[in-house]
């Protein structure tokens, strides 16, 4: 059973210069709860992913970090949502190489593969969430949605 | 906190020219911007300089998600078109592995493992340059 500890932080994604601190706290925090380098160096790729989603495609947002607990192992989760305009076709979103435009199209499929747990809510006008979570030592169990 | 390093000033990138190679040294955390206005200043100064080679040292960076991975192939790419050649330096094993899980390898790119390495590859005209001291000028 997993549960939330506490919401440790709630940080803006409106700038490069959001994106920058969002990077470090989540570097901050992946050091602090004894992520390995590798590990870290994921997590905060992934979550510059997903925060330059957020204020790419989603006209600005916010990502909420939360330190959490399953059976005695530690993980952080991150969650990144926005009020944009939401994706309307989330299986294509998720194929690798589709693009809305800029970038290589990497952006939700690559950041999904450098995290344990991955799950994105949004519907056309709805905005976006992506909630990811990593664990420290990663509990053997079947990749989600695949 | 930890001995995090901050993002540097106003994302200043030191920049410098040895001979025909242009050393772009990254550090830190790089702002977008900073990462777009690199690309403009490097390719400004290859086509006013007669920079024939450009060596981006990223030992010193952390992370390299999918935008700086396409600043960098992008770079590449247009020194290419403007006669010179880049090459990425000093990538840290850690940020290797989590550009190819991203699915970005960037293939493109040339690579070397120390800036030391990256100078050899492009020839190093620097090594070749006219000696200015006047030790071997007594030759008859």
């Amino acid at each position: 059973m997993t549960h939330t500890e506490s919401v440790s932080a709630r940080l803006p994604l409106t700038s490069d210069l959001d994106l920058v601190r969002a990077r470090q706290h989540v570097r901050q925090m992946t050091a602090e709860l004894g992520f390995s380098l590798v590990e870290q160096t994921k997590l905060v790729t992934a979550a510059s992913e997903l925060a330059r989603n957020a204020l790419v495609h989603g006209g600005g947002g916010r990502m909420e970090c939360a330190e959490v607990t399953d059976g005695g192992v530690r993980g952080l989760r991150l969650v990144f949502s926005d009020d944009g305009p939401g994706i309307a076709d989330l299986d294509q979103a998720l194929s690798d190489g589709y693009t809305s435009g800029e970038g290589l199209g990497m952006g939700l499929p690559g950041a999904r593969r450098l995290v344990h747990e991955f799950s994105v809510d949004s519907a056309r006008g709805r905005g976006t969430t992506v909630t990811v979570t990593s664990w420290v030592a990663r509990p053997p169990r079947p990749r989600e949605g695949s | 906190m930890t001995g995090e390093a901050a993002p540097p000033p106003d994302g200043y990138v030191p920049v410098l020219r040895l001979g025909g190679i242009l050393l772009v040294t990254l550090q830190g955390d790089l702002y977008d911007s900073t990462a777009e206005r690199l690309r403009q200043d490097i390719g400004r100064t290859v086509s006013d300089d007669a920079v024939t080679g450009v060596v981006i040292d990223l030992s010193g960076v952390e992370i390299v998600d999918s935008f700086m991975g396409r600043v960098l192939s992008d770079i590449a790419a247009m020194t290419r078109l403007l006669a010179a050649q880049t090459v990425v330096a000093g990538m840290r094993p850690a940020v290797a592995i989590t550009l190819v899980e991203l699915g970005l390898t960037l293939p493109g790119l040339r690579t070397a493992l120390s800036t030391e390495e990256a100078m050899n590859l492009l020839g190093a005209e620097v090594a070749n340059l006219p000696r200015t001291a006047g030790a071997r000028r007594e030759r008859p």
